[in-house]
């Protein structure tokens, strides 16, 4: 198992990932309150970005409404939690089934009546924008007036329960960040990770040689979703609230698509990469703009935008392909 | 009685749907020709609102004048898009295009929302009140006007890419990226030329729209959905699809609005969406192609 694991990676690049992984194991002792929750929402970026990668980049289909698996993971656990008591890692499977049903759907539906490309993205879209406005008046989780965990102060940290402070949280998203990591590394080096590959650089191609493509789109659908959800579980659990306008909304869906295409898509540092210097950026831009004393709201978001231009201006497969190089990491191919 | 209400709200549904149209026959236009889905349509078109918006509080200018000033005004915008930002990206994939948009969008919006706040805003015209009563129908003036201008417009796009010289060239980049680099068109002016008149239409439809819906910053991402669910139900790339795709979306908001809550319409749209994309993916009036 871990010779496969670290099949394909240089010893300079395991090298690298130990020094990585050490310093994020350690980080809840350096890193003050404030730094710990960025590196929650970098970790978290990292996870979900990961998860969309599995389906844009690896199987190349592009979904633009990947909130809707977020949502739906988040609306599940928190719901059995709050109306029947039922512990998240509990939900958790509520959260996956219901997220991964929903993938099958669209994914049912966009692949066995050929709708791709461009017209994929807006249907994925569609069943999004679809969700929330659902959810805006669905009255057993709150309908638009939102969703609400019940929050006291913890003496303890109940990991079953996920009730606790901040440390506890960021090593929970750790796990499952470094869990989604190993998992889209050893796929991308078995069959499954090979046909997909064959049908995103050429599906008819791939078709003819024999793979049924249909199936495996499905595979990275359905993947997809489920690994989506359990960051839904998450966001719910460590934010106690939920808005249908916030969880589902396309602009969700867009921060979560950023990081892998910043950091480089279809590759598996990429989204961490991306997570970091996306969530990096927004906050220097924060401080930087405070510093100045200039807090006309939506000015960070411009410098934002600026700054993702030129990104994707100047290098257009991502950072991490650039970086990748600098390092000499890469043995062969990503 | 009851009757009345519903024809009543199907025409002024039927109305604003042709503003909806215009706007979306500029998304039809730009995918038709560039093969760009400009993930920034709404932005450019909340653009024009608060301009004509500024350009009523300030000067006095009635938005329904300035529908043709402010769409020259956004054709120079989309000219100098597409020929400075858009070009480079035409061979990049999908998802690459995309975020460029995205970017730019992000952008707009933020900047609109430093310069006019988060606060809705609107105009009050001379005639806001006005309506005309045909039969039992009491239909709004302001609606009336900005379904016709909107009818005037898209005729003459439509003669344009048909008749006139420069709309043929047009539509031989469309047809055939590679002939029409051979004989010789110059393909990257024509494109930024084509996102311009696409940009234009936006620019039109923003400055009317103005007239029937309040404006905020955010309006922009919202229509920018908008025009993709009327362009993909009408067929991407179609023009008189866009506007019966306006017209049909205009229509079902508006009823879903009357028997359900307004605030539930979109859902309507939307599942309409899902359902042409399923059964018809090329759209109401679209050719299918491979």
């Amino acid at each position: 198992m871990t010779s496969r694991l670290l099949d394909g990676i240089s010893h300079r690049g395991v090298a690298l990932l130990a020094v990585l992984l050490a310093v994020l194991l350690a980080a809840p002792w350096i890193a003050n309150d404030y730094l710990l929750t960025v590196l929650i929402i970098v970790l978290y970026s990292a996870y979900t970005g990961q998860a969309w990668n599995v389906m844009m980049g690896f199987a190349g289909q592009l979904s633009l409404g990947h909130a809707i698996y977020v949502g739906l993971g988040a609306y599940a656990a928190a719901a059995l939690y709050v109306h029947f008591g039922i512990a998240p890692w509990l939900g958790l499977a509520a959260a996956i089934a219901v997220a991964v049903a929903c993938g099958a759907i669209i994914g049912f539906l966009a692949f066995r009546f050929g709708v791709g490309g461009v017209y994929f993205a807006i249907l994925t879209i569609a069943f999004a924008e679809f969700a929330r406005i659902g959810f805006d008046h669905f009255q057993w989780v709150g309908a638009s007036s939102g969703f609400f965990l019940p929050v006291a102060n913890y003496t303890r940290n109940d990991l079953w329960n996920l009730r606790g402070d901040p440390t506890m949280f960021y090593y929970v998203m750790l796990a499952l960040t470094v869990a989604a990591f190993a998992l889209c590394h050893v796929l991308l080096k078995s069959r499954i990770g090979y046909y997909w590959q064959a049908i995103r650089e050429d599906e008819v191609a791939a078709r003819s040689l024999g793979i049924d493509t249909f199936r495996y789109k499905m595979y990275a659908a359905v993947l997809s979703a489920g690994m989506t959800a359990v960051a839904g579980v998450f966001f719910a659990f460590y934010y106690n609230n939920l808005f249908p306008e916030q969880v589902f909304h396309i602009s969700r869906s867009i921060e979560l698509i950023l990081g892998p295409i910043i950091g480089g898509i279809g590759t598996l540092f990429g989204p961490l990469i991306g997570a970091f210097l996306l969530t990096g950026l927004s906050e220097a831009m924060q401080e930087l703009l405070s510093a100045l004393g200039f807090d006309a709201p939506g000015a960070k978001q411009v410098f934002y935008g600026l700054c993702l231009l030129v990104v994707v201006m100047a290098l257009p497969g991502g950072v991490w392909p650039w970086l990748a190089g600098k390092l000499r990491v890469t043995r062969r191919d990503p | 009685m009851a009757a009345e209400i519903y024809l009543n709200v199907a025409v002024s549904g039927l109305l604003t749907g042709l503003v909806y149209g215009l706007m979306a026959v500029g998304l039809s236009v730009i995918f038709g020709v560039v093969r760009v889905v400009n993930f920034a349509h709404g932005e450019m078109m909340t653009v024009a609102m608060y301009l004509a918006i500024v350009l009523f509080n300030s000067l006095g200018l009635d938005p329904l004048v300035m529908a043709v000033p402010l769409a020259g005004v956004l054709f120079v915008l989309g000219y100098v898009m597409q020929a400075g930002l858009i070009n480079p990206f035409i061979t990049r994939p999908e998802y690459s295009q995309f975020m460029l948009l995205i970017a730019v969008a992000i952008i707009v919006v933020n900047v609109l929302l430093i310069a006019f706040g988060p606060d809705a805003r609107s105009v009050q015209t001379s005639y806001a009140f006005d309506s005309f009563l045909v039969g039992p129908l009491i239909i709004d003036a302001t609606k009336v006007y900005a379904g016709a201008a909107t009818l005037v417009i898209t005729a003459a796009l439509f003669a344009f890419f048909q008749f006139a010289p420069l709309g043929k060239a047009i539509r031989a980049c469309a047809d055939n990226y590679t002939g029409a680099l051979i004989v010789g068109l110059n393909v990257k002016h024509l494109y930024a030329l084509t996102f311009g008149i696409g940009a234009a239409c936006v620019g039109a439809a923003g400055s009317m729209l103005v007239l029937l819906v309040d404006v905020t910053p955010s309006l922009g991402p919202a229509s920018t959905l908008l025009a993709f669910i009327i362009v993909i139900t009408g067929g991407l790339g179609s023009m008189a699809g866009a506007v019966l795709g306006g017209l049909l979306i205009g229509f079902t908001e508006a009823m879903a609005g009357l028997f359900f809550t307004p605030s539930a319409k979109s859902m309507f749209s939307f599942g309409l969406l899902v359902l042409v994309l399923l059964f018809r993916p090329q759209g109401i009036l679209g050719k299918r192609v491979s």
